[in-house]
């Protein structure tokens, strides 16, 4: 893997610090950072490429029918994450724009990008995608992503940013740069629209932020997330990966925040996630409440990797929202 | 200037300006077995649930040993894990050290290990490469880079994936690191480890090893191949939920000793702290 300093940028420490403007918590609005983060890349394996912008990731696919991104970072990113693409793909078009999730850090980039993509647009598809259609890339996400980002509030999203395709099942999937892509939805995790995009070929899954490694699992019940469908979500990753020998290498999977990682770092943090639910559960059923829950420390085996004290996904944060979504009144309207 | 100051100048600038000598380079090849009259629980069926003894260990990590549950490693996720290199080289296998060097200089510029079990096979760099960096993938051997402090080998490994600190529970984190010594005495192989870890450690965690020269041959592979042994429903992971776990004390109770001392701590490894638990 070979990395690369692209874009040093002196509030680089500043955006590191404020990492926690990352806009992925339920209790507060997301918040784009407003510092230009450093951005550096390595290559995973095959076409995909990790950018790794700040706090946020990006995926990159490049091959020779363009360039097809995975999430486009924050606004003030936008511009350097464009100039990382360039880097690596030179005059390549970028065609396409997958947005895991709603959230502004992962989607805050969107109008500068695709504004500096091309799509391939003709025949009767022409006269209904509208005449500059072809001048952008197009950018896809699953349809509860594209609800979030009309909505007025925080995840809203000026037009040029929003989707151009969705889709409302389970999966999506074309062909693009010699290899299938999958857009396989995971209802009720992070969000409710999350989608984890799966390489075929290179063998590697961009998992938004159903997966990240960063903090204990965020679940912004505000907007559909739920504890359930984040385990479903880490259960299903770990079906699709397959290490090349001994636990390690084969599948890659780039986390929505985070360090890169294959199925047995998947597989550590879903173990903890699980046990974690299981004792919220078990504390539930024993009639504690919320303040108990969080007096009782039920996470102090992990809050040394993944708590934090402050920053918008702290670890009560994180028991409260495990607490009421596992809750049963909860639990009985679904799997949130 | 007189002529003894410019003697010893141009004498300090012709020999920093020379080539590193190699000759504080030792070499290390062969096979190794491993000398197994230290922690010899840790090379065969591992140590008793709720055995801490000595150990630097915090309270996070305490607790997340006595959630385990053995049964975690019938999931076949778990089944093909090697162990770290912060771990691996307690086993019972051969160890097989070799190196390349490079052709012009003779300077060593890589020193291989590969320990038997679960084909543990690492790469220590002695070129002074830069590290990954923080967003790259860790590995079960980690980055490891090397050096020479006149005969001795040191080595500094980080990118680690979490793994065992002990094999009952006892575990450290992806944000270990490792500073090792590799000393060779004649057939004699001494491997000083020293791991610091800010998520489940206190203080550092400090061991050796001994190996001895050994004319059996390279080590044969390992494959693992995970399967189904136990029907498990999905989405399940045994561990056994806080204060419920029976055997936590069974260690303390079939040696006679007093449980507060087999819980860990940095504490537990002084002199004083025997005293205190006398009292």
């Amino acid at each position: 893997m070979t990395c690369r300093l692209a874009v040093a940028a002196t509030a680089g420490l500043l955006a590191f610090l404020t990492a926690g403007a990352r806009a992925e918590q339920g209790a507060r609005p997301p918040v784009t950072p407003a510092q230009t983060p450093v951005v550096r890349s390595l290559h995973v394996q095959g076409n995909v490429w990790m950018i790794n912008a700040g706090s946020v990731n990006v995926a990159a696919q490049i091959g020779a029918q363009g360039v097809l991104l995975v999430d486009s970072g924050t606004e003030a990113a936008a511009d350097a994450i464009l100039a990382e693409v360039r880097r690596l793909a030179g005059d390549k078009p970028i065609r396409y724009i997958v947005n895991t999730h709603a959230h502004r850090d992962h989607t805050g980039g969107n109008v500068t990008i695709a504004a500096a993509g091309k799509s391939v647009i003709s025949g009767n598809f022409a006269a209904q995608a509208g005449p500059g259609a072809a001048n952008a890339a197009k950018i896809l996400a699953h349809e509860q992503t594209q609800i979030l980002m009309l909505a007025p509030g925080p995840l809203g999203v000026a037009e040029a940013g929003r989707p151009t395709d969705t889709f409302f099942v389970e999966k999506d999937a074309f062909y693009f740069n010699d290899e299938a892509v999958e857009l396989l939805h995971q209802p009720d995790a992070h969000t409710s629209g999350d989608i984890i995009v799966y390489f075929r070929k290179s063998d590697v899954i961009a998992a938004g932020d159903v997966y990240i490694n960063t903090t204990f699992p965020v679940i912004d019940r505000e907007h559909g997330g739920g504890y359930a469908g984040i385990l479903a979500a880490l259960n299903r990753i770990i079906d699709i990966t397959v290490p090349r020998d001994k636990e390690e290498g084969g599948t890659y999977v780039i986390p929505g925040h985070g360090r890169l990682a294959d199925e047995a770092d998947v597989v550590d943090y879903r173990d903890m996630a699980t046990i974690v639910r299981d004792r919220v559960r078990d504390a539930i059923s024993r009639k504690m409440s919320l303040e108990q829950v969080k007096a009782a420390r039920l996470v102090r085996d992990y809050e040394g990797r993944f708590g934090a004290s402050q920053g918008p996904w702290t670890t009560d944060a994180f028991i409260e929202a495990a607490y009421r979504s596992l809750s049963p009144a909860r639990a009985a309207a679904g799997p949130r | 200037m007189p002529h003894v100051v410019r003697a010893f100048l141009f004498v300090t600038l012709v020999w920093g300006a020379a080539p590193t000598p190699a000759v504080a380079q030792v070499d290390f090849s062969g096979v190794w077995a491993p000398i197994m009259h230290e922690d010899s629980v840790e090379r065969a069926a591992g140590p008793d649930i709720g055995d801490f003894l000595g150990l630097p260990i915090n309270a996070a990590a305490r607790s997340r040993a006595e959630a385990w549950d053995a049964s975690l490693l019938t999931l076949p996720e778990h089944q093909c894990k090697p162990h770290p290199s912060t771990y691996g080289f307690r086993g019972v296998g051969n160890l097989r050290i070799w190196s390349d060097a490079d052709p012009d200089s003779g300077q060593i510029v890589t020193v291989h290990t590969h320990i038997q079990w679960m084909e543990q096979k690492r790469e220590i760099f002695m070129d002074g490469r830069p590290r990954p960096p923080d967003f790259a993938a860790h590995t079960w051997q980690g980055f490891s880079l090397g050096h020479w402090e006149g005969p001795v080998l040191v080595v500094e490994t980080d990118h680690l994936k979490a793994g065992w600190m002990r094999r009952n529970g006892l575990m450290l984190s992806d944000r270990a690191h490792m500073t090792e010594r590799f000393i060779r005495h004649g057939d004699l192989l001494t491997h000083v480890y020293i791991i610091e870890d800010p998520v489940y450690l206190t203080e550092p965690l400090i061991k050796t090893n001994g190996f001895r020269l050994t004319t059996q041959v390279a080590n044969p592979p390992y494959p693992c191949k995970e399967v189904v042994e136990v029907p498990i429903d999905a989405g399940e992971v045994p561990h056994y939920l806080p204060g419920q776990n029976p055997y936590v004390t069974e260690f303390a109770e079939k040696h006679k000793l007093p449980v507060e001392a087999t819980r860990g701590g940095a504490e537990t490894a002084l002199p004083e702290f025997g005293r205190k638990i006398r009292k």
